[in-house]
Formats: structure tokens, sequence, C-alpha cells
């Protein structure tokens, strides 16, 4: 048994099946981030206001902190590079691939996974650093709805890192007897990619800036 | 599929495994249609097990303090078999839990869908089987979670299924956290399966199925799976949220200066207990038509195959059924209206919620419109199906009330809410899927079932369930609440409605002995039963015409079924036979059509088409 347009486009939708699932699947993560966006609002336009110059605002943990304080705002900044760099270079891998450079695809995912744990690195060290002052998700809501989205989006990544890692070192068999399958693989992989990328640049200024 | 194969490509996936396992025939399988019976045996014992649970409930609501029989002295020997309120608790909210995310919606859409939807769209088995397989497998661990909670010190979830905070943070059970996570399990079982479906119905369709070919069965089945796919995900957030509250020391629901016992929390606070119900119920009012929606279908099919005659309405019931799907996300917060979140975002809600009563209504009068002029052929299933339209319209018109702001404010969680959601899904959506198993069970077993049997199943499930839920209306009127153990005892003004806590709980166990000619004739008829031939009921859908019962093998269709013809052409004038298969090609050339809905056209002028069936009848 044989399942039609596993691989191949059905001609009146011009999608194959699994292009089409990975699109569901993305639109199912935007509600759920959606869901935590909308959280975020909600938790921080009922906390009491944050008044310049009031020293009891900055002790009561209910109050919303002005971000940038309490974040590390050019950690940040590197870290937002590192995802767009890899979602550029998710797309060399793709790329090189339909162009049957075989290795240069290997370089190109292998740089994705590297920027990926790169990011991962330094989320460490932020985490690391708000441990270390006692900053934990029980301290305050701000905390909390920061660790519960960043969290999240890390899982997303290690998610995606398991996902490229698989391609990267068992990819090479599937590659030799069936091309167009792989090349769909890493296709729907990287459309995952970017859109993990793309929930980084709404949380980066959401969290750290705004 | 004998069309793609032959080329260079042959061998892809086709003969890795010649023979299958046990584990991965039955276990692990990838088959849609065992993946099918899986799920559909899984949700009847869980509809059971949560069914008992409602049992002891109700003797302990007409009998308080007194020994329940039979299982009493067993499962509270410290009481005297008396059901203590803290169990109340725990059976009420895993009740419900149960009932909706493990019994119906696995039923309704793990079960047919998986089971209906391939054969009808002429497909070889679901587009990702393995995803299939993990969906079932995410399913049942969730379930067992669920179950498991019963034994962890605190006992179960106590809630209520709707597991609103702070009490739900605040309280000690550890059943609580299994629920969050229990529902974590349930919530990516329905993604993946939601996800498998839609791309099975826009993929996979046979050739010649366009969307206004497609039966009316898939149509429900594809808006659920939408709904499924967009609704679930913040229950997942707010279930991880809650789960943070509970296991991190968080605040997202808790405000601050809480009291619990008298005592200050002396919690770090700022949260808020609305946010939870706002996306609570952004899932659990679109899960209302995830419950009812492949309900509908089922009867649709029914209808059809019975009345022998088209759908009436067929694009308008597809219209209304994606109205209906889209109105589904904006009206939650109707359950919120006591909440006090302030009049102009109630009202838009009672605006939406009245809207969203229109298709609601289209559907059942396209429904009840179809039974006009068919010649009725009273079987087993068309009982259940004709059961469902008087239930679900009591159950949707029950509703109204309780949209609009004025009068909900008197029902608000009295018993009245409880016999309208139940009209619903139990007389409504339950009945429905019970007349889905009698149409379908030749499909799955080439064996009919018991049609004596069906039929005492059937009236005295129907009496009884009227029995059990139409007195939730009095005592709701009354201003009895929900969630009494004691039945409202305690309470003077319900002194009136207790007697009918007796005839209600009355009816609950004649219910359950109903059941049991159910489940005889269920088990029975896998072995004894009337052997029939591949399409017993004369029908014209795919699974019924191009395949036999059951189907053979991992692949369904010997060959890829062609479909020239609408889904529901029963009774064509001219034709030697009162029902034209799917894929039965037109003699020679091709005559005007007799019935404008179904027919030829695909996608252009539906307004017209609409309108012209519309003036016609």
């Amino acid at each position: 048994m044989q399942i039609p347009y596993a691989v191949t486009e059905r001609p009146d939708t011009g999608l194959n099946n699994a292009k089409l699932g990975i699109w569901l699947f993305l639109a199912s993560e935007v509600m759920l981030f959606g869901a935590l966006f909308s959280s975020y609002i909600f938790l921080r336009v009922s906390a009491p206001e944050w008044e310049m110059g009031v020293p009891e605002a900055a002790q009561n943990p209910a109050v919303w902190p002005l971000q940038f304080q309490k974040l590390k705002v050019a950690l940040a900044c590197l870290n937002t590079v590192f995802l767009i760099f890899s979602s550029v270079t998710m797309v060399m891998a793709w790329a090189e691939l339909k162009r049957n450079n075989w290795a240069k695809h290997k370089l190109y995912l292998g740089l994705t996974i590297g920027l990926a744990l790169a990011f991962m690195v330094i989320k460490a060290i932020e985490y690391g650093g708000k441990f270390s002052h006692g900053d934990f998700p029980s301290t305050s809501n701000f905390y909390a709805i920061y660790y519960t989205m960043t969290g999240l989006h890390g899982l997303h990544i290690v998610g995606g890192v398991a996902v490229l890692a698989y391609l990267f070192f068992f990819g090479k068999k599937m590659w030799n007897t069936e091309p167009e399958r792989f090349a769909g693989r890493i296709e729907i992989t990287g459309l995952y990619w970017h859109f993990v990328d793309l929930v980084w640049i709404f949380l980066f200024p959401v969290l750290y800036l705004l | 599929m004998s069309s793609t194969e032959g080329g260079a490509h042959a061998h892809h996936d086709d003969h890795h495994h010649p023979v299958d396992g046990f584990m991965r025939k039955y276990v692990f399988s990838v088959d849609h249609k065992w993946i099918g019976i899986q799920y559909g045996m899984t949700a009847l014992i869980f509809l059971l097990f949560g069914f008992g649970l409602m049992m002891i409930m109700r003797w302990s609501m007409a009998y308080p303090g007194v020994e329940v029989p039979w299982v009493g002295q067993w499962l509270w020997p410290d009481t005297g078999g008396a059901m203590p309120s803290e169990a109340y608790n725990q059976f009420g909210a895993m009740h419900g839990t149960i009932m909706v995310f493990l019994g119906v919606v696995p039923l309704a859409v793990g079960a047919f869908g998986n089971y209906v939807v391939p054969l009808q769209v002429g497909a070889p088995d679901m587009a990702f089987p393995k995803l299939n397989m993990a969906s079932f497998w995410c399913y049942l661990p969730g379930g067992v979670i669920m179950l498991a909670s019963f034994f962890l010190p605190g006992g179960a979830a106590q809630s209520g299924w709707t597991s609103y905070p702070p009490l739900s943070v605040t309280i000690e059970a550890t059943g609580q956290t299994f629920w969050l996570i229990g529902m974590v399990f349930l919530i990516t079982s329905s993604l993946l399966g939601s996800v498998n479906t839609i791309v099975t119905i826009v993929q996979l369709r046979a050739p010649g199925l366009t969307w206004f070919r497609l039966p009316f069965f898939v149509w429900t089945q594809l808006v659920t799976a939408f709904l499924l796919l967009l609704a679930f995900p913040p229950l997942e957030a707010a279930g991880l949220m809650q789960l943070s509250d509970r296991v991190f020391d968080t605040n997202f629901f808790l405000p601050q200066g809480l009291m619990l016992n008298g005592d200050p929390l002396n919690n770090v606070g700022g949260g808020s207990a609305l946010l939870y119900q706002h996306l609570f119920w952004f899932l659990a009012h679109p899960e209302v038509y995830v419950l009812i929606l492949p309900a509908i279908g089922i009867v649709g099919e029914i209808i059809a195959n019975n009345t022998r005659k088209p759908l009436y309405g067929y694009k308008t019931l597809i219209y209304a059924s994606i109205f209906l799907g889209f109105m589904s996300f904006i009206v939650w917060a109707h359950h919120m209206f006591m909440t006090g979140m302030g009049t102009s975002i109630s009202a838009f809600f009672q605006t939406t919620t009245m809207i969203i009563s229109i298709p609601s209504v289209i559907i059942l009068t396209a429904l009840l419109l179809s039974l006009w002029g068919g010649s009725i052929r009273l079987t087993t299933p068309m009982l259940f199906a004709l059961s469902f339209l008087p239930m679900f319209a009591i159950g949707g018109l029950t509703g109204l009330p309780l949209g609009l702001i004025s009068s909900d404010i008197h029902l608000h969680d009295t018993y009245y809410v409880i016999g309208h959601f139940h009209y619903v899904v139990a007389p409504g959506t339950l009945m429905a899927l019970f007349g889905g198993i009698y149409y379908w069970f030749p499909k799955m077993t080439g064996r009919k079932m018991s049609d004596v049997l069906g039929k005492l199943h059937f009236w005295g499930s129907f009496v009884t369930l009227n029995g059990v839920f139409m007195p939730m209306f009095i005592q709701g009127l009354g201003g009895v609440s929900r969630r009494l153990f004691d039945g409202g005892e305690a309470y003077a003004h319900a002194e009136p409605y207790l007697w009918l806590n007796k005839v209600m709980t009355h009816s609950a166990f004649l219910l359950g002995a109903f059941q049991v000619f159910f489940i005889i004739n269920f088990f029975m008829s896998i072995f004894i039963g009337r052997k029939v031939d591949a399409n017993p009921w004369k029908a014209t859908t795919l699974e019924w015409t191009d395949a036999p019962s059951p189907p053979v093998g991992h692949g369904n269709f010997e060959h890829t079924p062609v479909v020239y013809r609408g889904p529901t052409e029963y009774s064509v004038p001219g034709h030697d036979k009162d029902f034209t298969p799917q894929s039965e090609p037109d003699p020679a050339p091709p005559e005007p059509e007799p019935e404008p809905e179904p027919a030829e056209e695909p996608a252009e002028a539906p307004a017209g088409a609409e309108a012209s069936a519309g003036e016609e009848k």
C-alpha cells in the first residue's frame, strides 16, 4: 500500500501531504503561542502601574517591572542574530540539496544546528544569571510568563535540533534512495524552523524591549 | 494503489513487512481501520466507566448518607458505604472529564473519523498512518493517567471538569496535577488526529470526488478537525500555566491577598482567575461543537440512507456547518456572564451566541425536512437518528435562555444548565453515535447487529434518558444548584423538587440496565450476527459500494475508486434501483439532473444553486 501524494504534489491543491500537514501544525502552534501572548497582555495590563521614583513599587512583585532593567538585552540581541542566521543557513541547506550538492548541504545543516545550540547556551547563561539572583518563576508574574514563554520556545528549539540532528546524521540513506522525499523532509523541517525563529522575533521585543 | 504502482518507484514502502506481527497488527497498528476500532473500544469502555461514576453520584443525590448498593461497602468502608462529599467532588470532576475528553470525542472523532473518513473519501489509509498510531498511543496513556489519579494521595481531580482556579491550584490532591498532565497527552493526541484528518480529506480524495460530492459526514469531520486543531492549543497553554502554578508556585491564576480556609495564603499574587476561564472556554465552547458536529454528520448519513432520498439542502448544510465552526470561536464568554467581566463584553458574547443558534437551526431544519416525502425505513440506526432530532432540539432551545444575560443570571450554575448540555450530549450526540455504531457495524465486522436487541436498547435508552434529564430543567428553574452531593437536601428552596432526584436516579439505573442489551448485542453480533454483503443498507457512498465488509487488509480498495456523482443520489428517476452509487458512471448521454443540490456543479455559483433549491421545495 502506498499513500498517494506523500512526495508528489496533488495537482488540484498544489501541495503534498507533509507540507499541508506542517502548515496545519504551525497553525495550531500559532494558537498555542497566541494564547501565551494574550496571557502576557492580560497579566501585564491588569498589573499595577509602575511609578517612576517610588521605591515601594520596585519591591511589590505584583507591579510589572521595567523589563529592560530586569533582562539582559545584549544577550537577547545576540540570540536574535543567531536565530536569524540559523534560518538563513536552513534555507541554504535546502537550496544546496536542490542543487544536488550534498557536502554543502551538510555544512549548512551543521551550521544551523550549531547556531541553535549557541542560542541554547546563551539562554542557559541568561537563566543561570536569573537563578543566581534568586529570580525564579515564583518571584513575580513577569518572571513567570518570561520563563514560560522562553521555556516553551526553548523546548521548540530543542525539538527542532533533535529533528535536524536526525536528518544530519541519518539522512544520507534516504537521500541516496529517495532524494525527492528527503528534500521534502528538509523543507518541512525548515518551515518549522522558520516558525520557531519567528516566535522569537516576537518574543524578543515583547519580553526585552517593550 | 494500482494506478501509481508499476513505475520505477514501485517498491517504496509497500512490501517492507510481508507478514505483520501480532504487535504490529493489533497493538501498534498503522491501519486506520484497526486504530478506529481501538479508539472505539477504548472510548466505549471509558463511557461505561464514566457512566458508572455517575450512577454512584446519582445514588448519593437521591439517598444522601445511605449506603451505595453493591459497591459502597467496598469503596468507603469507613462511612458505612455512603458516599463522602470529597468522593462526590472527585467523581463529578472525573465524570465530566472522562465523558467529554475520553469518551464522546474519541468515539465521534477518533473512532468514526478514523474508520469511516478514509473509506468515504476513497483513500487507502489516513495521510500519516504512523501519526495516527501515535495519536491513539497519546490518548490511551492520557486516559490511564486520568484513571490512575484515583489512587493518588488526596484522590483524583476534584475541582470540576473545568478545573477553575484558585481552587484547582490551592487544592492539595495530587490528582489535580495528574489531570493537567493527562490533558497535555489528550491535547497532543487530538492535535495529531486533527492534522491527519484534514490532510486526508484535502489530499486523499479519490479522483472525481470534488468538494461538493463529499459525503456530509466527511464535511462535519473536516470542520470538527479544524476546531480541534485551533481551539485546543489555548487550553494547552492554560494547562501548562496551571501546572506551573501548582508545581513551580507561580501566580498566573492567583490574585493577591487570597484567603484559604480563613487564612491568608501570602502568595505573590498578581494573577487572574478570569484569565484561566477565558483560555478554558476558548477551547471548551468549540469543544461543544466537536461533540455535536460528528453526530450531525452521522445523522445526515443515516437519514439520507433510510429515507431513500437526498439530504435536503446539502450545500446549505455544509455552509451552515462551516459557519457554525467559525462562530464557535467567538461565543466562549457566554459561559462567564456571572464573572463580572463587564457589560459590553457580555453584550458582545450574547449577540454572537444568538447568531450561532441560526446555523444550528438551519442544520436541524434541513435534517427534519429531509424526512419529508421519504419512504422511511425504521431500521435500528434510523430510530437513533430520528430521536436525535427532537433531543438535540430540546438541548439547543434550552440553551437560548442561558445565552441571554438576564435569564442566565437566574439559571447560572443550576441544574437547568446540567439538563441543557446533557440533552445536547447524551440524548443528542450519544444517541447519534449509537446509531452510527449500528449503522457501520456491518462494515466493520461483516455482520449485522440484532434488530430486536437494538430496538430494545433504543426504546429503553430513549425513555430513560428523558427520565434522567427532563426533571433537571424543573429543578434548575426551581433554583437547585449543581455540584451538591446531597442533591440539595440542605437547602429549603430545593425542598419541593427533591423527589425528582429519585426519579432521575431510578431512570439512570434503568438506563444502565438497558445498556446491557447493547453490550450483549455488540459482542454477540461480532460472532453470531447475521452475515451481510458489502452493502446491506443499499447505500451510495464509497465505503459501502467499493469495499467488501469488512474492507480487506491495509489499503482498503482493490482499485482506486472513481467518483461520478454526489453522495446521496437515492431514488433518482429513470434509474433501475433506488440508489445510485457514487462510483457508478452515468449511462451514455447524461440526462438533465432532477435534483439540483448534490449534482454536478463544483464550486461555481453555490448561492444560486442554493436559492433555486430553496424555491423549489
